[in-house]
């Protein structure tokens, strides 16, 4: 079997292994081997990748090529370049540190675990597709479950959080698959069979008034999961219901969905649809950088300021890919990356301190610092990386971003990036006011005194979320080298 | 074909087999006879098939192999729905049609 | 010369850094204690002996001194051209400042041993000690904009965490944040700045953007906004990010809430180094300061120092709290250097300015270290910051008392001490350069003298006061760092600054060398000054040697002045009033509203339509089958009259 196929296979068989287990023991046991099975083939699918790419040139390599559906052309095409292996890497860890974090759940933690490896298949499945309708059904096997996770293991509202998030997620992909369908329906437009395949379609010319048309329908389809000002809303109740392994696969993995397949979709496939329709969506994302930071200044549940943390930082990764050059590209995937590792974290961290304290409220903590030291300690990194300090992953990835942006001379293009530029003093702010409040103060309450310290597997999680962030900040040069080979391709297309 | 009666005949009876069936279906509360009309409603449509076959394509018989087919459905469907009438009986001690809608919406 | 051993600069404290952060509850406070002041030995050796290589033996040719690399390597790449690189750049002001970090970091880490002594964070303060010094460090051998911000925001976290090291204190917490969070925001004027720079400089390296002949300085007309170069502009906002640091007009608020934090973090971080940093940032541009437009930035720059000064020494006047007292003179001797830097020109004996205010810099770090770890000493032994505590030391702690009095005659400009001789060289190079400055200098040294005195008499002079525990002096490890300070304090007076560090590298003439022959002293401008600050000891002695009425009627004359300054002028309030009320009430509480009621309301209002109109069409579902069989023969009736007799 062929590299790739494998990375949707093994989550099967362990979902298919998982229905074989009895208690909590035996299925996060399972699933902890699964999932690790996972990680050390990502961690070799890079390195296959660098050895691959030395010899092959073509835009994705690994390809491979099955018919599926005839009448309609839809095959099972699949195929990497080096943006789809960095998301790979990422969803694999971010998924086994969500079942580390998960280790002591005991609420049907077999249907736990079997719900969240079918969502991960559908996410492997999402970024190693190069079929448009493949893509489009991947996309789907990733979004429903979270349904399934939110409703029955959440907490506080979680059916109208569930609901919510589904419904304004599958109202977006019913736009997005008009969008892939007005994109196939022009894919004869110099002659030849109608197809589904992306590499196809970016050899064919669509009319501009197709392009005008559907570039709005697939942007916004895929934006949605990407929470784009003013398609947000299902983000913040969504995070603070679910589960804590579900947030951080939610904002880690599930949300960079939308920005790869803004980038992946629309902008490749509809590029003069990106020009046209430019100016509009940079503002609703610099919209939702800002006001995403400044929404998240005010809030006071832990989880609703991550949440609308990320409304800020992924309205960062629309904003660069809509700056449309290398550099801000560079930026967009590397804080796709870097944020995912983050905010993944920071969910983790939440998940823990609410599973001791049982609260999420900030206020009414203090002095955590005291008492759970480490993962205090690792709570103020994550926040100092949260607010791109050097020597993390988010301080790259913006400078990339604010660099690329500033490529653009125009003052439209100066104010939008200034604007941008101002959110990280406002992200200090809400960063370090938590801090201040919930970490660091006296102590409000005696109960406190005690607290559990951390578990061998809480460290395992934190770690295996914490290394890439810092290492990224440290060592950029070979990521973005990486990043830009893979680029190029895309950014001819539209200049 | 059958001499002196023409098929305008033969498919006038079908029709108003069909319109008796169909009546009583939408009329009767009890669900024994609004069985019964069905079983009509499909004898209407086998003498149909039948009757068609018989004057238009004499030569073949698809026409009698459906009506077949569709009177062995119908028994087994009379089997089911009865089945069905038995039990909604013992639990509602009536066969009465309006007892049954609590399945709405 | 090979150089490549200055890596070590860097490398140690960063390990020494990772060594005590991973092992924080597994290494004993009192190894920890000399991990630290071991490995800053070595640094400060190395420090010492690259100085030594540099000045003495290889820095200097052709009567010039040459720029070196200690270290490069490529970090990130924007575009082909704009790159980012760490690497180690060593010339006269890097290895000044390599001096100046690795000597007060010593001096405050061997302090510590005592100063912290039984602190429960005792190794994690080590640690962020350590951090602090690798990122100063790398600040200072920056080679490019890029580097020189990344280390920038690595202190300014070093600093939120040491201001915040007693986290359990909310006054400590409020400082931290507050110091972070308004340095934050000046370092988004800086990081646009070097943007603006990068794209229109068209490299961030400071071989390439310094070069007078380069195509940055020559070509900085080409782009013009709201009627200044565009190469101004990013000029001056990058030194908004370093007024923020450097706590100039209008940031300063956060400096003197930052000596919240343990006294040694004050000398070392809020005092000597990384205020300081704004102030080396302008000098480490000063070529583009100067020929960009004529010098225009460089004209803002002095301004901003002069009423900085100014406006510092006049809040220190009133302060009762003596480490702010230091905090605010602090301030108003970074606004000397930054004026001193603004009045600078740039060739020969015209860029007296630079070399004074370098000179200024590097004595002031001693002396002011001095005064905050005497200030620690002291507060150390009785337990309080406020004056109203203090009086009549001088009987209890000989050494602090000496080696404070030395400091205070430094900073107050006193013959013959460190700070005479930099600040003499500042008022002449105002003097040349710019007659207002030059008075505002002048007036500042008299008040510099009065309120350094008022802190001296006060604390060791004035009233005969019963302690409840009978002060004594500090231990040795705190007592040598003061002993070696004083000694630094009155010392570097007569290094040969002005051959040494200057704008062009060449060596210049100063005014007052004893020890150097390029000399020429200019007594009538050194006998003004002399005279400012001893009429300023002068005042101070006649107002506070003994308890006396006279400052509380001079106060109470200058009634609503008087109360101005002592509020610091209201700069808190106002910030206070634009981040509560305006910011959080007016700007964050209506957007979370917005989002909450309308973009959200939206998004329910869409999904409780769908409820409510299918609440209307669900009656059609009636559970009667036979209205669906009559539904659904009528449909089928209609169909065929519709094909019937429509088709």
């Amino acid at each position: 079997m062929d590299i790739l196929t494998l990375f949707i296979v093994v989550p099967i068989l362990t979902a298919i292994a998982l229905l074989f287990t009895k208690g909590l023991k035996q299925a996060r046991l399972t699933t902890m081997i699964g999932m690790l099975i996972q990680f050390g083939m990502a961690i070799n699918l890079v390195f296959a990748y660098f050895k691959e790419r030395a010899a092959n040139d073509a835009i994705m390599v690994f390809t491979k090529d099955l018919m599926w559906f005839e009448t309609f052309n839809i095959h099972y095409s699949i195929g990497v370049d080096a943006i789809s292996v960095l998301m790979i890497v990422l969803t694999a860890t971010v998924v086994l540190a969500g079942v580390f974090i998960s280790w002591m759940l005991d609420e049907m933690p077999k249907e736990f675990f079997i719900t969240l490896v079918i969502l991960a298949t559908g996410v492997y499945g999402f970024f190693i597709s190069i079929d448009l309708f493949t893509l489009f059904v991947f996309y789907e096997i990733a979004v429903i479950p979270m349904y399934l996770l939110i409703g029955i293991w959440g907490s506080g509202p979680r059916e109208y959080a569930a609901m919510k998030l589904t419904l304004m997620l599958m109202g977006a992909s019913a736009v997005l698959l008009v969008g892939i369908l007005g994109i196939y329906f022009n894919s004869n437009a110099d002659g030849g069979a109608l197809t589904f395949n992306i590499l196809e379609i970016a050899q064919v010319s669509i009319p501009f008034e197709a392009q005008k048309l559907f570039f709005p329908m697939t942007f916004i389809g895929f934006a949605t999961i990407g929470a784009l000002f003013p398609f947000h809303t299902w983000s913040p109740d969504g995070h603070a219901s679910a589960p804590t392994a579900v947030s951080m696969l939610h904002a880690g993995v599930l949300m960079k969905l939308g920005g790869y397949g803004i980038f992946r979709v629309a902008m490749y496939l509809l590029p003069e649809g990106t020009n046209y329709w430019s100016t509009f969506f940079i503002v609703l994302s610099v919209i939702g950088v800002v006001y995403g930071a400044l929404a998240a200044v005010k809030q006071t549940d832990l989880k609703y300021i991550n949440a609308y943390s990320s409304v800020s930082h992924l309205g960062m990764v629309i904003f660069a890919l809509l700056m449309l050059n290398k550099t801000a590209w560079t930026g967009a995937i590397l804080q796709s990356l870097s944020h995912g590792f983050m905010t993944a974290l920071f969910f983790a961290l939440i998940g823990m301190i609410y599973g001791r304290t049982h609260t999420r409220m900030a206020p009414q903590m203090g002095g955590l610092l005291k008492v759970i030291p480490f993962i205090s300690m690792i709570y103020v990194i994550a926040g100092l990386a949260s607010l791109g300090l050097p020597g993390m992953s988010g301080f790259v990835a913006e400078m990339n971003i604010f660099a690329g942006a500033f490529q653009h001379t125009d003052t439209f293009h100066r104010v939008m990036s200034i604007l941008v530029i101002s959110s990280i003093v406002v992200t200090a702010v809400y960063i370090l006011r938590v801090v201040g409040v919930m970490l660091m103060g006296p102590i409000p309450n005696e109960d406190y005194k005690n607290l559990k310290t951390v578990t061998w597997f809480e460290r395992v999680g934190i770690y295996l979320l914490l290394i890439p962030v810092i290492g990224i900040g440290v060592a950029p040069l070979w990521l973005s080298n990486m990043i830009n080979d893979s680029i190029l391709p895309f950014i001819q297309r539209l200049i | 074909m059958i001499e002196n009666v023409s098929i305008y005949e033969l498919l006038t009876l079908t029709t108003i087999l069909f319109f008796i069936g169909l009546y009583g279906f939408l009329t009767r509360k009890n669900l024994l006879t609004m069985l019964l009309s069905i079983e009509l409603l499909l004898n209407a449509s086998v003498i149909n098939f039948v009757v068609i076959n018989k004057y238009l394509y004499p030569d073949v018989l698809q026409g009698v192999y459906f009506s077949i087919f569709i009177i062995a459905v119908a028994a087994a469907e009379t089997a089911l729905a009865i089945s069905i009438i038995i039990n909604l009986y013992r639990l509602k001690t009536s066969v009465d049609v309006a007892e049954t809608e609590t399945m709405k919406y | 010369m090979n150089f490549s051993y200055t890596i070590f600069i860097l490398i140690i404290p960063i390990a020494t850094f990772l060594l005590l952060g991973f092992f924080y509850n597994r290494i004993k406070p009192a190894v920890s204690g000399w991990i630290g002041v071991t490995a800053l030995s070595v640094v400060a050796g190395l420090s010492y002996y690259t100085a030594y290589q540099y000045f003495f033996n290889v820095g200097k040719i052709d009567g010039k001194f040459q720029t070196f690399f200690g270290f490069q390597a490529n970090w990130m790449n924007f575009t082909e051209n704009l790159r980012i690189d760490m690497g180690i750049l060593l010339d006269p002001i890097s290895i000044m400042m390599l001096v100046v970090v690795s000597t007060i970091s010593l001096m405050a880490h061997i302090y510590s041993r005592g100063y912290m002594k039984g602190d429960r964070g005792y190794t994690k303060f080590f640690a962020f000690l350590s951090l602090f010094t690798f990122a100063m460090m790398g600040l200072v051998v920056a080679t490019n904009l890029f580097q020189i911000y990344i280390f920038w925001e690595l202190v300014g976290v070093s600093s939120y965490l040491l201001i915040g090291f007693y986290y359990e204190k909310p006054s400590a917490v409020a400082a931290a944040k507050k110091a972070f969070i308004v340095t934050r925001f000046a370092d988004l004027g800086f990081l646009i700045g070097i943007l603006l720079m990068g794209y229109y400089g068209g490299s961030f390296d400071f071989m390439e953007l310094n070069n007078p002949e380069g195509p940055a300085i020559m070509n900085w007309a080409s782009t013009s906004f709201m009627g200044l170069s565009v190469i101004t502009w990013a000029l001056i906002l990058m030194f908004v990010g370093g007024a923020g640091k450097s706590a100039m007009l209008p940031f300063h608020i956060w400096l003197p809430d930052a000596m919240e934090g343990p006294t040694p973090v004050s000398a070392l971080i809020h005092a000597a180094t990384m205020v300081v940093a704004g102030v080396y940032l302008v000098a480490r541009m000063f070529p583009m300061f100067h020929f960009v437009e004529d010098g225009f930035a460089l004209h803002v720059v002095a301004w901003v120092g002069a009423i900085s000064s100014l406006f510092a020494a006049f809040i220190a006047l009133t302060q009762k709290d003596i480490k702010r007292v230091l905090a605010f003179s602090t301030m108003s001797q970074i606004g000397y250097m930054m004026l001193a830097l603004g009045v600078s020109k740039y060739d020969g004996h015209e860029g007296l300015g630079y070399m004074a205010s370098m000179w200024h810099l590097f004595t002031h770090a001693m002396f002011k270290a001095l005064l905050f770890l005497g200030a620690g000493s002291v507060i150390h032994a009785v337990h309080s910051n406020y004056l109203k505590d203090m009086g009549g030391l001088r009987k209890y702690m000989p050494i602090t008392n000496i080696t404070f009095l030395i400091a205070a005659l430094s900073i107050s400009g006193f013959p013959l001490t460190a700070g005479f001789f930099s600040k003499d060289e500042i008022l002449v190079a105002a003097f040349e350069h710019n007659k207002a400055i030059y008075f505002i200098t002048l007036f500042v040294a008299g008040l510099t003298a009065f309120y350094m005195f008022r802190l001296y008499f006060g604390i060791f002079w004035g009233k005969k006061k019963e302690y409840e525990h009978t002060p004594h002096e500090s231990p040795w490890s705190m007592t040598i760092p003061l002993l070696f300070l004083a000694f630094m304090s009155i010392a570097t007076g007569y290094l040969p600054f002005s051959e040494w560090v200057t704008a062009d590298h060449k060596a210049l003439h100063g005014h007052i060398g004893l020890f150097s022959n390029l000399g020429v002293i200019h007594w009538d401008m050194a006998g003004i000054a002399i005279t400012a600050g001893l009429l300023g000891i002068a005042i101070a002695w006649f107002f506070y040697k003994k308890p006396t009425d006279y400052p509380a009627k001079v106060s109470a004359a200058f009634g609503r002045l008087y109360k101005w300054a002592f509020n610091k002028f209201y700069f808190d309030e106002v910030y206070l009033f634009v981040t509560k009320q305006i910011i959080f009430k007016r700007i964050s509480t209506p957007f979370a509203w917005f989002d909450k009621k309308v973009v959200d309301g939206t998004m329910d209002g869409i999904g409780n339509t769908t409820v409510s109109l299918s609440k209307v069409i669900k009656g059609t579902q009636s559970g009667r089958i036979q209205d669906y069989a009559f539904a659904f023969a009528g449909g089928v009736f209609v169909l065929v009259l519709i094909v019937i007799y429509m088709i």
